[in-house]
Formats: structure tokens, sequence, C-alpha cells
């Protein structure tokens, strides 16, 4: 453990730290999907894709600076993708997820091109109709896409070698954390390299990017084609984890949710999009469980979950202007400051 | 032919609503440099207190005047205790915050009102009138409609051009630190102009209630569709407001005569990019788009 924290900290290069990081997270999260139940493997699966989408979300607004109302619609993408190449087709499960990954990446190409364009709200209101227009594609061909009901496809059955009994959920976590993990490795890489920093220098200063030999728009779409491959993959995922990939699961309120994520979670950080992760999958069954915990009439008891949230909205953003993990690291400064005055 | 026009005139009345909310959007854009989300939660609010004022004393006009003034404390409450606390932060924390203040205002409305959309009386007859024996799609409460929303933006060019305290406000808008050391109290003005633009959505809101009906979530499309025709017009120009909302009204109203309702979210998107791609500041933004 201690040996693994040392390879983190020195400066053994981006790619052995990454890889590092990885393995480390590999063995936690086994051991946490070894000790937990069905229900919370199934969370942990949850967790693992909505990972997947904010690492991508938060590279692209965090890093490069735009911002994104429509990775929903590009969850959909790679959610039918995965739903009609494993249902229709019988693809195995990688190859039809990569396929999810690509796909969503090419459209993330059309929309990024278009969007190097925009700046702000008008990017803001170019994707947000991104997000309401492209479901309707899957009501306008009902005969592909199932309309409203969508399409289920079979669970994933986990290999004999594991034994008869290994749980489903389990095997979904499994496949979902790896999904997590790669994106984790990848993203993680593409932070200090050379592209990432020229991610931050167009957030920054367009012009001055522009002076040092960047192609702003090109960087710009770049980033964007990168966000929605995770996008892509995180709905594959989402759609083998919940074997259906249908266009209720993909309306607006998802992909402000995301957005919400990871602000809340801490715009540009990895770790922030752990912490917007663990909040979209446990926040809502806390809230849930918290509002059936009182006798309340029926209109108080189903609106209490919605409520807590829209507070937890204003009150962290007002509290901590940096997200949680912004939070996190100011304490972690404080402390051994604190330590090292009382020891003097 | 009579059907061309039946969707023309459904497209102007229509397109009339969302270039309210529209100008409602622009007016906080303009103030503030925010995208209020929270516009359709806001007028959301304001048209359950007019439908159960309504209800009690059973004067539709009481009922009006008590939800535009509820609305223009409202949008001086909201800028005054929330938005105040992330202005001039990182532009997309204020954004988050107008998001959570519309899920809480929504679940608020479901707590007291419960979920379940009501009928609102609209303010006049809404049978179409007769023109030489047939009746078109367009009654006098359209025509009341479409009025209102021009008188409002026609009175929001006379404040903002023509009186001390429109100066004041577009002063505080484009160089709010000039604007204080010649002595506009700033904030007041911000104030003033979250509290102006809650007001025109209030109207918005009771314009369109008659036709989506009252509930938490009755007025979702209302914004999405008012805010595209803001980003369609350009978020600086109340003029574009106006015309960016009757051009999506009446693009809408032709591709869901035509073509079918399902497709309508799409054609906005495509009407949306189209323009973008020319415009990318909107049809009437009026700065360059590239920032030194």
């Amino acid at each position: 453990m201690n040996a693994a924290l040392r390879v983190l900290r020195k400066p053994y290069g981006t790619l052995a730290r990454s890889l590092a990081l990885v393995v480390l997270a590999a063995v936690i999260l086994f051991l946490v999907s070894e000790a937990l139940g069905a229900y919370d493997d199934l969370q942990l699966a949850n967790g693992a894709y909505y990972f997947v989408v904010l690492a991508g979300l938060t590279v692209l607004t965090g890093l490069s600076g735009q911002i994104s109302l429509g990775h929903g619609a590009l969850m959909a993408v790679g959610a039918y993708t995965v739903a009609l190449l494993i249902g229709n087709e019988h693809w195995p499960l990688v190859p039809a997820l990569l396929a999810a990954t690509g796909i969503a990446a090419l459209v993330g190409t059309a929309v990024g091109a278009a969007a190097t364009r925009l700046r702000g709200p008008y990017l803001a209101g170019a994707t947000l109709a991104f997000a309401i227009g492209l479901p309707a594609l899957a009501d306008k061909y009902t005969g592909t896409f199932g309309g409203e009901n969508g399409l289920s496809i079979n669970p994933p059955t986990p290999p004999s070698a594991l034994g008869a009994s290994f749980p489903l959920e389990r095997w979904e976590a499994w496949i979902a954390c790896v999904g997590a993990l790669f994106v984790l490795f990848a993203m993680n890489n593409l932070k200090s390299s050379g592209t990432g920093r020229a991610f931050r220098a167009v957030r920054d200063d367009e012009i001055a990017a522009s002076l040092c030999g960047l192609r702003v728009g090109r960087v710009q779409t770049l980033a964007f084609v990168l966000s929605a491959a995770c996008a892509g993959l995180g709905g594959g995922l989402l759609a083998v984890v919940l074997q259906l990939a249908a266009p209720g699961a993909f309306q607006l309120g998802l992909s402000l949710s995301l957005l919400t994520a990871i602000v809340l979670g801490g715009l540009g950080s990895l770790t922030g999009a752990i912490w917007g992760a663990a909040v979209l999958v446990l926040l809502p069954s806390w809230t849930n469980d918290l509002a059936h915990s009182f006798s309340l009439p029926g209109n108080v008891t189903a609106n209490l979950p919605l409520a807590i949230y829209g507070l937890v909205l204003i009150g962290a953003m007002i509290a901590w202007p940096s997200g949680i993990q912004g939070a996190v690291r100011a304490v972690a400064l404080r402390l051994p400051a604190r330590r090292a005055s009382g020891g003097s | 032919m009579t059907r061309f026009i039946d969707l023309t005139l459904n497209g102007i009345s229509t397109g009339a609503v969302y270039a309210a909310v529209a100008l409602a959007l622009v007016l906080i854009w303009r103030a503030t440099r925010i995208v209020n989300f929270a516009q359709g939660g806001m007028l959301m609010i304001t048209t359950f207190i007019a439908s159960s004022v309504i209800n009690t004393s059973g004067s539709y006009w009481l009922g009006f005047v008590v939800a535009l003034a509820s609305g223009l404390v409202l949008g001086a409450i909201v800028e005054r205790l929330l938005i105040r606390k992330v202005e001039g932060g990182p532009p997309l924390n204020a954004v988050i915050v107008a998001l959570g203040l519309l899920v809480l205002l929504q679940a608020s409305a479901g707590m007291i009102w419960g979920n379940t959309p009501r009928s609102f009386p609209p303010a006049f007859s809404i049978r179409g009138y007769d023109v030489g024996g047939t009746r078109v799609l367009f009654s006098p409460n359209d025509t009341f409609i479409v009025l209102v929303v021009i008188g409002v933006a026609v009175g929001l060019a006379a404040l903002f051009r023509g009186t001390a305290i429109g100066l004041k406000l577009r002063a505080a808008a484009f160089q709010p630190e000039v604007a204080r050391l010649l002595g506009v109290r700033v904030g007041r003005m911000f104030t003033l102009g979250w509290a102006l633009a809650a007001l025109v959505g209030s109207l918005a809101g009771l314009l369109v209630a008659p036709a989506v009906f009252v509930g938490p979530n009755q007025f979702d499309p209302i914004l999405i569709f008012g805010f595209t025709a803001a980003v369609l017009g350009g978020l600086d120009s109340p003029v574009g407001a106006v015309v960016g909302g009757i051009a999506l009204g009446l693009v809408l109203s032709y591709v869901s005569g035509y073509e079918g309702a399902s497709l309508v979210t799409l054609a906005a998107l495509v009407v949306l990019l189209a323009v973008l791609m020319i415009r990318p500041g909107g049809l009437f933004s009026s700065t360059r788009e590239r920032r030194v």
C-alpha cells in the first residue's frame, strides 16, 4: 500500500503513475464488490457507468472550457448501439461496447465541429436542442428503436469459471468497473499529456493558444470527441447493466444532472467525477429512504427527494464554489498547517 | 390553404408566448450574464398562485394581477437571496444554482398543489373567429396573447431607451464598475432587472396556462423553447427575443401540422443549428464574436 502511494507521488512518469492508480483502484473495487450485496453491487455498477460519462464531461467542461447540455443524448447513442448490436446482431459484449464508443465519437465529431463556433450560452442552447431533439428519432423510427418501450437485451452471463452461484449483479458491477478503470487510466494520462495542456491553453486564452500554434477549433473538437466517446461507452454500459435502452432514460433531466454532477463534484478533476457519480447514485436512494421514513402526506413524500436535491445543489454551490473536491482539498491543506502550528 | 393560414395563426400565438419567455431570459442575461433556468419554475409558481386566487375569489383579473405582483416579488427575492451569492463567480455555478432552484420550486409546487395538472381559465373566449363561414384557429384569447406580448416588448423598449431608470439598468449591466463610480446603485439595478424579468415570465405563464394546464412540470417545454428562441435571436437583444420567438413558433407549428408532433424537437434543433452556423451569436448579435 505504502509502496503504491510512493509511486503515485514520485515523478515516475505519467504512465506509471496512471497504471499504479488503476491497479490500486481495481483492488479496492474488487474488495468492495465482494463485500457488497446484490442491490449495492448494482449501485456500484450504476456509479461506474456514471463515472465513465462524468470523466469525459469533466475533461470537456473543466479542461477545455466547453459546456454541454447534450451528453445524455450521446449516452443514448451508445446505449442504442449496444442494444441493437447485442440484441439483433448477437455481437459479443466487448466489440459492442467498442462500437458504442466509436459511434458516439462519430456523432460527437459532428456536434463538436459545429460547437467550435459557439460560446457559452449559445453552445448550451445548441447542445440542449440536441439533447431534446435526438430522442425524437426513437419515436420516428419505431420499427428500429422500439419507440417508447425501447430495446431490451438479455443479461450478460458470468463465465462458468466463477461458479454457478456467482451473482449477476456482481458480474455487471465488474463489467462497468473495468470500463471505469479504462477511462480513469486514459483520462488521467490525457490530463498531463500535451493534449491536456492544449485543452487548458485553449480554455484559458484562445488567442494566446492560437498564437502558440494550436489550432483552436481542432483542439476543441478533439475534446468534444473524447468526451462523446466516454458518453457512448457509459451509455453502452448503462444498457448492459439495465438490460434496456429506452427513451425515458435519456430525457433532458439526465443531461442536466450530468452537468450538475461534475460541477458539484469539482470541475476538471477526476476525483470530482467520482464524487459526482457517487452523488448521482446515492443521493436519490438516500433521500427516498429518508422521505419514506416519516409518515408524511403523499404529495410531500413524493416530492421530498426532489426538494432535497434542489436544496443540496443550491447549498453546495454557495458553500463550496469549487465543488466537493475543492472543499476536500481545502480541508486537506489546512490539516498539516494546524499540526505544524500545534507542534511548535 | 386554410390549413396553412390556421398553422400560421397558431404559430404566431404560441410563438408570442415563447417570445415572452425569451424576453424574460434576455432581461436577466443582459443584467447579470446568467441564463436563468429557474424561470420555468418561477412562472409555474406564480401561475399556481393565480390559479388558487381565481378558484377562491372567482375573479380572473384578480388572479392575473396577484400573479404579476408575486412574480415581481419572487424575482427580487431570488436575486437578493441566491443569485447575489454566486454573481461574479464561475458562470457554471450560477447555472447550477438556477437548476437547483428549478428543482426546488417544482418539488415545492408538487407538495403544495399536487402533481396532477389542473385546468386554467383563459382571459377571453378560445372559440376561433368566424371568417366567411369558416372558423379559423385564432380566437379572441390569441389576439389578447399577441397584443400583450407586443405591448410588453414595446414597454420594455421604452423603459430601457427612454427613462432614467432604463439608462441606469443598461449602465449597470454593461459597465458595472463605471456605473458604480457614477453613483448608480448597481446591486439594486440587478434586483430590479430580475424582478422585471420574473414579471414578464409570470405573464408568459398566465398566457400559456390555458393551453398546457398548470402542473409542476407543465411549463418545461415552454422554458426550453423560450431559451431556444432567445439563443436564436441573440441573448443580448430584446428585439431578437421577439423575432426568435415568433419565428420558432411558426416553424414548430408548420412541422407539427404537416409532419407530426414527434418531430417538433428535432425541428427546433435543425433551425437552431442552421442559424447558429451562420450567426454564432444569434440573429441579432451586435457585438463581434471574438473577444480580445
